[in-house]
């Protein structure tokens, strides 16, 4: 597979490392009164779609830049590739 | 008289002679040969041994998808097992055996099996072999093993090179055909550029075997002059030998070229074969098609060949398989080898064609509604028998050419899934759609069977692809070709009597298996594939999936279509594992990571472990030491009397600064850093989101924004890679940088009462215990101004630092440190008496940090802070994480001095019978201690902090050894920590 690296250009699938459904980007409040809950969803609950698929993978042997890539599960068609970085500050996260 | 069966013409260089060896007697042929094609001319048919039946058997194709002619090829550490002896180029010496037969390929013992074939019908391994079950292993499968199979392998070492590389290109052409080379031309003279592959070493498929003209040229010729032009240009490259393996994702296409396989061995540093990766933004498949044979009963005898194979043969090789050839054809294709023949004086006894009503061929004896129903000739072919309109009657010939129409070649199309889809007007399967995205077909692999509709639909395929891509197509002349329009060629098969009529040659498959299979229920075709072996196997089916799928439609009722086909998978031809493997062998296979001291290490005969990819010190042998425990014995001794060194550059090692690096490690880590003083170095615990321990180490806050990680050696790459996550993924506005310093500097642990006396030696500022307390840190200089980084942390539970220095000076530390120790009789010890010592002190390590574990069970429950939210924090208070009868850390002593004890030993109460019930935990790590003079361990025991004094069994069932034990505190020395901060 080739992804498209949004500051590298294309770029050859070996160089990255795989983690899995972006939705870790939204990691619960540890601090909330429910967050043993919510954890709970967060960590072990995923869709696994026969489709796109939004996740995360990491450009290890390069810039170390963490990608949020949607990519179609069923063709490998990768539609969209974006900094992890970008998508958790549009998510709203911060600091 | 040599090649016998060599005839007029061909393309092959009769000015040279190439002398060859098949099962040991000497033959010649000439370059431009394949191994068949010079076997046919020296009219040896017999090839080869089937598979279960050991059925006397020849070529019956002349390319890659042959079954039958499987031979074992070169000799000594070369040999190479099941090569195809119709795509082995022929180079002078080169020798090749027959396999799967003994003691010889004319006399094999193992063709009783072809007596016994009732109980070798399909599916037979499943119902023969069932009882006794321990029979199979020992019995069962060795027999079949050795009586079906392909060749053997030298079990030597492959003493060739094979390399990979990376290819670019805008257009991928798949074949060399017409209608690959019309798509090449095309592309070529557009600018683009183009890769052009064949698996043949001859460019031009079909064109080199047949005898039309291409406008005033012979095909063959406009092959030749085509390549010519294509390869004197810039932008085109010319891959020969070199066969497409699979359509992988993106464009991107895996190949295997044989760079070196026609020559007795390599050129000197020339690989073997290249694994190729070729991108490319289009590509087309122009693979051809290859002819389907007929069933009829004994059809598998050498001399029985496709009727487009027998053409090849006679034309591009000017080889043939007899002198008294005849010809059984449902097509018109078919007719076309016995005009050939003919016109080469070839004596065509007859035509036998099941079809009525079409034209008769001249001077030709062509019988129409005929066909041929049984064979005769043990060894080779000698008489057909045919039942025409006119009756019964036996012809007496050398070979029989059979045709039952055309299959294009789509393996690739389908490497993602994509399904072929039935044509009715050829009667075969087209490349499908939604199959590889930018791949489309020309020619005959989609179904195009004229010369002239390969040329046209290989140039229209190209200028698609090249508007796609922004170029301006061309459009080079192409020369006109005889057409002759498709005829539909319907299947038609044998085999309704007594006889077997063969399917698959390769596999042994025949009528009466698919009439099992359908008969027992495997009616579906991966169920029939499965069930028959039909399609199995080096040649993957290419002649022979079609027509059982064409046996099986017909007893089910149903059509091709409803009935359905399998799919392809790469590789479309076997591959060697030398080739996938490249350079990645023996000691290449990974990279080997080398610490700084291992020069001097090497030089003191220090014998190393594999760490990953490093290779670490395990312990230094000294004269007289014959066993490795005297070596560690004496090294944790020494070091604990008074000092010992140690490489601990492995460690991983992550510079962490910005204006929020507290704030960032306090996420990070269960325990907090934000608190941690300027200069202080404090213990870290790395949890994973689910509460368990991920990695430990320490952290050093160097300054206000700057402090430095270790990690375990094992995971300083997934712990850089977890940090990358949380500071981009999770908190990306922190201030926060990260980099691994990891080969940045080369790192010694010294250790033991005089270690300060031995590192002041060689330190430029004052690390007196008020100076340079337990668990500080600084940057200071040594030997005269050499910075360096000083850690006073402590895994042995001596006095103890760690001091860093620049890489390049790693190897001048290690003599440097040594030098000044000798005084103190210091020791450098290895990873072996590292471990030792950190059990003895009860430190965690890979063995206890084993994914499955918690802080609490490992002691360190305290370190987890309640009242900030970290990663592994929220979900370390789940109840199954704090249960109390969870395992907890606990050392470990045999009651008897005197026992050795066993790691991964399971904790049994006295008088429970081990079994899981009563299993209580584990002995996570085993050493023998040389400072308490009996063996000790770490284990996980269930409610173990409560158990201290109690006694129980250490349980091995594995190694059948039983030990009583006593549970006692994980701190076997010092436990106060006394000598930390002396």
């Amino acid at each position: 597979m080739i992804i498209n690296h949004p500051l590298l250009g294309p770029r050859d699938a070996q160089e990255f490392v795989y983690l899995g459904d972006a939705n870790l980007i939204n990691r619960p409040d540890g601090m909330a009164a429910d967050a043993a809950d919510t954890f709970h969803d967060y960590l072990y609950l995923r869709d696994n779609p026969a489709g796109l698929h939004r996740e995360l993978w990491y450009h290890e042997q390069g810039d170390r830049s963490w990608l949020v890539v949607t990519r179609n599960t069923l063709t490998h068609e990768i539609t969209q590739v974006e900094l992890a970085r970008d998508v958790a500050r549009a998510q709203g996260r911060s600091k | 008289m040599t090649q016998t069966h060599r005839i007029a013409g061909g393309q092959i260089n009769r000015s040279r002679t190439l002398t060859f060896t098949f099962d040991g007697k000497s033959y010649q042929g000439h370059p431009g040969d394949t191994l068949a094609s010079a076997l046919l001319a020296n009219n040896v048919r017999l090839m080869g041994r089937s598979f279960k039946y050991h059925r006397p058997r020849g070529p019956i194709a002349a390319g890659s998808e042959e079954p039958n002619a499987l031979v074992e090829l070169r000799s000594g550490a070369r040999t190479e097992p099941n090569t195809r002896a119709t795509t082995v180029e022929l180079f002078d010496g080169l020798t090749a055996q027959s396999q799967n037969r003994w003691p010889s390929l004319r006399f094999d013992a193992m063709a009783i099996n072809d007596r016994l074939s009732p109980f070798f019908a399909a599916g037979f391994y499943y119902k023969t072999f069932m009882w006794p079950a321990a029979f199979w292993e020992k019995i069962y499968e060795p027999i079949i093993r050795r009586a079906a199979g392909l060749g053997s392998l030298s079990r030597q070492d492959d003493p060739d090179t094979y390399d990979k590389g990376f290819l670019h290109c805008d257009l991928l052409i798949i074949g060399a055909g017409p209608a690959g080379l019309a798509a090449a031309l095309t592309a070529a003279r557009s600018g683009a550029r183009v890769i052009l592959a064949d698996e043949d070493f001859r460019m031009g498929g079909r064109l080199n075997a047949e005898t039309y003209a291409l406008g005033d040229q012979s095909g063959a010729d406009w092959a030749a002059q085509t390549v010519a032009e294509l390869g004197s240009l810039p932008n085109v490259r010319l891959l020969c030998r070199t066969t497409i393996l699979g359509a992988m994702d993106h464009g991107i296409y895996s190949a295997v070229e044989r760079v070196s396989d026609h020559l007795a061995q390599p050129l000197p540093d020339k690989p073997r074969q290249i694994l190729w990766r070729i991108y490319s933004r289009r590509a087309i498949l122009a693979t051809g098609a290859i002819e389907r044979p007929i069933a009829f009963e004994n059809n598998d005898r050498p001399g029985i060949m496709l009727a487009g194979a027998i053409r090849a043969y006679a034309n591009r090789w000017a080889a043939t398989p007899g002198q008294r050839i005849a010809i059984f054809t449902n097509n018109d294709d078919g007719l076309r080898t016995a005009t050939d023949l003919a016109a080469l004086g070839i004596d065509i006894v007859a035509v036998i064609d099941p079809r009525t009503g079409g034209q008769l061929l001249p001077g030709i004896r062509h019988l129409q509604g005929a066909e041929v129903i049984d064979t005769k000739g043990r060894l080779g072919l000698a008489a057909i028998t045919v039942q025409s309109p006119k009756g019964v009657e036996t012809l007496n010939i050398t070979a029989l050419g059979v045709s039952g129409g055309w299959n294009p070649n789509l393996a690739l199309s389908s490497h993602h899934r994509g399904r072929p889809v039935w044509n009715d007007s050829i009667a075969a399967f087209t490349p499908g759609a939604n199959g590889v995205p930018n791949l489309a077909f020309a020619g005959a692999a989609n179904g195009h069977f004229s010369t002239h509709a390969a040329l046209t639909t290989g140039a229209a395929a190209a200028r698609e692809a090249l508007t796609a891509l922004g170029f301006t197509p061309t459009a080079p002349a192409l020369p006109p070709a005889q057409d002759a329009p498709p005829v539909r060629t319907p299947f038609g098969y044998g085999g309704h009597g007594k006889g077997r009529a063969w399917i698959d040659l390769q596999n042994d498959v025949t009528v009466k298996d698919i009439k099992l299979s359908h008969q027992e229920g495997f009616r579906a075709v991966e169920h029939l594939k499965r069930y028959t072996t039909l399609g199995m196997a080096t040649d993957q089916g290419k002649t022979s999936n079609v027509l059982g799928l064409a046996v099986m439609a017909e007893l089910t009722g149903q059509t091709i279509p409803e009935t359905g086909t399998t799919i392809y998978r790469p590789p479309t031809t076997p591959v060697a594992i030398a080739a996938l493997a490249g350079r990645s062998t023996g000691p290449d296979f990974r990279p080997t990571r080398l610490t700084p001291s291992h020069q001097w290490a090497t030089e003191q005969g220090a014998v190393f472990v594999e760490v990953g990819m490093w290779l670490r010190t395990q312990w230094l042998p000294r004269a007289g030491e014959t066993t490795w425990r005297q070596s560690v014995d004496r090294e944790v001794l020494q070091t604990r009397r008074s000092v010992g060194i140690c490489d601990v550059t492995t460690l991983g090692k992550i510079d962490i600064q910005g204006t929020d690096a507290g704030a960032f490690l306090d996420r990070v880590y269960a325990n907090t850093f934000s608190t941690l003083a300027v200069g202080k170095v404090r213990y870290g615990l790395m949890l994973r989101e689910d509460g368990m321990v991920f990695d430990d180490g320490t952290t050093a806050r160097m300054g206000p924004h700057e402090y430095v990680m270790t990690t375990t050696t094992a995971n300083a790459v997934t712990v850089f890679r977890h940090l990358e996550y949380c500071r981009q993924c999770l908190w990306p506005d922190l201030d926060v940088q990260l980099i691994s310093t990891t080969e940045a500097w080369a790192q010694y642990s010294v250790a033991g009462p005089n270690a300060r006396k031995l590192l002041q030696k060689i330190t430029d500022q004052d690390i007196s215990n008020d100076a340079f307390p337990y668990m500080a840190c600084g940057e200071i200089t040594v030997c005269g101004g050499l910075r360096a980084r000083l850690f006073r942390i402590s895994f042995s539970g001596e006095l103890a630092y760690e001091i860093a220095v620049p890489t390049r000076y790693g190897d001048a530390m290690i003599r440097e440190l040594v030098a000044a120790g000798a005084e103190f009789d210091a020791v450098v010890y290895g990873t072996e008496a590292l471990g030792v010592m950190r059990v003895e002190k009860g430190h965690v390590a890979g063995n206890e940090l084993n994914g499955q574990s918690s802080a609490l069970n490992m002691g360190l429950g305290k370190m987890v802070a309640a009242k900030k939210d970290a990663i592994g924090v929220p979900l370390s208070a789940r109840e199954g994480m704090v249960a109390p009868n969870g395992y907890r850390l606990v050392g470990v002593r045999p009651v008897d001095p005197a026992h050795p004890l066993t790691a991964g030993s399971h904790f049994i109460a006295t008088g429970a019978e081990p079994i899981a019930a009563n299993d209580g935990g584990w002995l996570t790590s085993v050493v023998y201690s040389p400072h308490l003079g009996h063996a000790i361990a770490l284990g996980y025991l269930r409610n173990g902090t409560e158990r201290l004094g109690e006694r129980l069994r250490a349980v091995n069932l594995l190694g059948g050894t039983e030990t009583e034990i006593e549970i006692v505190s994980p701190h076997f020395i010092d436990p106060e920590g006394e000598r930390l901060r002396a």
